[in-house]
């Protein structure tokens, strides 16, 4: 067991999942992973997350939606113009819902492939720790480093009596 | 930072306590299938291939065999087009706009809401293609360079209708698909063998790390306001395919919030005539409780309220107008040859639903899935009403007319709910049919040290 590389803590309460969290933070490691079976605003404070990037996606997809709906019907009015209903060529008002729907499709499809991205899905083949009650009712803990401060770090994970505690490596 | 959050614990589930609970619960809706059932979806089954058995016939036949001709060119197509895209309307109501009220009701209804949306638009989505008659020519609508550089008319509502309901059918789809990744994923936890590879793949590996969840929940957000105004422009602009001609009893400034109104009345309608059952079958009593068709319910009380405001608004109008042709066009609805669909009309989505004013009959769910059947025929009455009895009736004399709907065209309204009951009874069977990490969040997290620091 040289090799060890993480450790994988299983906690049956949200408090004891933050509390190892934060302590394993103070004690200055760098990777520390959660695992929840629901989003839990508690653990992302403890890992001190910020804003998200997927915002931005949202935001440059909906505006090239906005110009692509503008552009496609005010190209094709010019491309072949033909007077319909006594309306101006480039009719504006009518071109609206077109430029609408179009950032939203856009803008949903750009936050997608934005969260795919950011959060590596999809990822089919396995390649973090995992455990399937992660899924159903406990919360996890994983964490990263070298042979000795890993000692600590169990010091640290087992104050919290975890259910489980594990070496980490690759497994489904 | 560890204040508490208060929409926790604000819908009490209160025969539900642990999470591990709600996965097996949630969970067993997709081992046990049940006689009813199969029996369910042999009816279904059946329905489809009556569905396309009809359509097939009158591809081969000719648009001829359907009741339409002039002066009614519109028909049961177009009427049930409109049915299906306002049922449609209630489950991104429900997933998206309730989502950013915060409204905590909506976390066990959610997921059927949203596949009914799903399945509803693919089911709309046929009826134009049926109505042009020929198929091969559908493609037409799609702006493609062609040889003849020939552009769809961008001013034409029929195209707005293009971009709104595909817009609608994939970010539906997507946002249907994106909210239930992290609950395959707890199905495929528990599932085995050929169960397990399909909902490792369709889960897209998620693990329900930090990193995960914490951009899963932030694109959430955003897909859910997007699709919040998609919603309210979908049927406002399937109103104005009708509101964009001078047809009397069609060109109507109120028409984009009526139907709105009425899309979200019908949809609610339907969630409780297809929720009711689901709970029934998979045993889900503990989690869709009498607070939630409550809920349901004033929300269909509140629509039907502003559907009948509209319906009295319009007779209003058409008398204030002084306009001899609107005014005949309205005292035709009542007492002219589709006297019969208007009553429909007035007394499933007007009346029946003044019962929802109290509270015994919102706690009784036969009683509820009995009204909800009610407002379902009268809301399609209600868009056959608008579609036929304005074009039978114009505004020349000689160009007036009756329609009846061709056995072809009622084999292909019928065979309509079994296509989406199909998709819908697959739907309970391969995907967790409530929202399992959602419903997670309303209760209360389990912590070691009860010392009420709320978490």
């Amino acid at each position: 067991m040289g090799n060890t590389t993480g450790l994988l803590a299983s906690y049956e309460y949200l408090d004891s999942t933050v509390d190892a969290i934060k302590a394993l933070k103070k004690a200055g490691f760098e990777t520390v992973k959660a695992y929840s079976p629901y989003p839990e605003h508690h653990i992302e404070d403890a890992l001190g997350y910020g804003q998200s990037p997927v915002r931005v996606w949202t935001l440059v997809g909906g505006l090239t939606g906005t110009a692509t709906g503008f552009a496609l019907t005010i190209w094709t009015s010019i491309d072949w113009p033909l007077v319909v209903g006594g309306k101006p060529i480039v009719s504006i008002p009518a071109y609206i819902i077109i430029a609408f729907e179009m950032t939203i499709l856009f803008g949903a499809l750009a936050t997608i492939i934005g969260l795919f991205v950011l959060s590596r899905l999809p990822s089919i083949k396995p390649t973090v720790v995992y455990d399937p009650e992660f899924s159903s009712g406990r919360y996890g803990v994983y964490v990263e480093g070298n042979h000795q401060s890993l000692e600590e770090a169990r010091q640290i994970m087992n104050e919290q009596q975890p259910i489980e505690l594990r070496e980490g490596e690759l497994d489904d | 930072m560890l204040e508490g959050r208060t929409d926790r614990g604000a819908v009490p589930h209160p025969d539900v306590h642990t999470y591990d609970e709600v996965n097996r619960d949630v969970l067993r809706a997709l081992e046990t299938p049940g006689k009813a059932w199969w029996a369910l979806l042999a009816v279904a089954a059946a329905g489809v291939v009556l569905f396309f058995g009809a359509w097939g016939w009158q591809l081969y036949k000719g648009i001829g065999v359907s009741g339409l001709n002039s002066p009614v060119g519109w028909g049961v197509y177009i009427t049930t087009f409109v049915f299906w895209v306002g049922i449609a309307h209630s489950g991104t109501l429900i997933s998206a706009i309730l989502f950013l009220f915060r409204a905590p009701w909506r976390q066990s209804i959610y997921r059927a809401a949203e596949a009914m949306t799903v399945f509803a638009v693919m089911t709309a989505g046929l009826f134009p293609l049926i109505h042009v008659g020929r198929l091969w020519h559908a493609y037409w609508l799609i702006p493609y360079p062609n040889s003849r550089f020939l552009w769809p008319n961008f001013k034409s509502p029929l195209v707005w209708d293009v971009f709104a309901i595909t817009t609608y059918f994939t970010v539906s789809a997507t946002f249907f698909y994106l909210g239930a990744i992290p609950d395959i994923a707890a199905a495929r936890d528990r599932a085995t063998g050929l169960r397990k590879k399909f909902y490792q793949v369709i889960s897209l590996g998620w693990r329900g790390t930090d990193s995960q969840w914490h951009h899963f929940g932030k694109a959430y957000i955003f897909l859910a306001a997007l699709a919040a105004p998609l919603v309210l422009s979908v049927h406002s602009v399937v109103s104005w395919d009708f509101a964009m001609t001078i047809v009397p009893g069609w060109h109507a400034t109120i028409f984009a919030p009526y139907f709105v109104a009425g899309a979200i009345f019908s949809g609610v309608a339907m969630v409780i005539t297809l929720v009711v059952p689901i709970r029934k079958i998979f045993g889900l009593e503990a989690y869709l409780t009498t607070k939630h068709f409550d809920a349901m319910a004033k929300l269909c009380l509140l629509t039907s309220l502003i559907v009948l405001y509209a319906y009295l608004s319009e007779f209003f109008l058409a008398w204030y107008s002084g306009e001899e042709i609107e005014r005949t066009a309205f005292w035709n609805r009542l007492v002219g040859d589709y006297w019969w669909a208007t009553w429909t009309m007035l007394t499933c989505n007007g009346f029946v639903p003044i019962m929802l004013w109290f509270r015994r009959i919102r706690h009784s769910i036969p009683a509820l899935f009995v009204i909800s059947i009610f407002i379902n025929i009268g809301m399609w009455f209600e868009r056959y009403v608008i579609v036929v009895t304005s074009l039978h009736h114009e505004y020349e004399p000689f160009a007036w007319g009756i329609y009846r709907p061709s056995l072809t065209e009622m084999a292909l309204l019928l065979g309509s709910f079994c296509w989406f009951g199909f998709w819908f009874l697959l739907f309970t069977r391969l995907l967790p049919p409530i929202a399992i990490a959602e419903l997670k969040e309303v209760l209360p997290a389990p912590t070691r040290k009860k010392t009420g620091e709320a978490y």
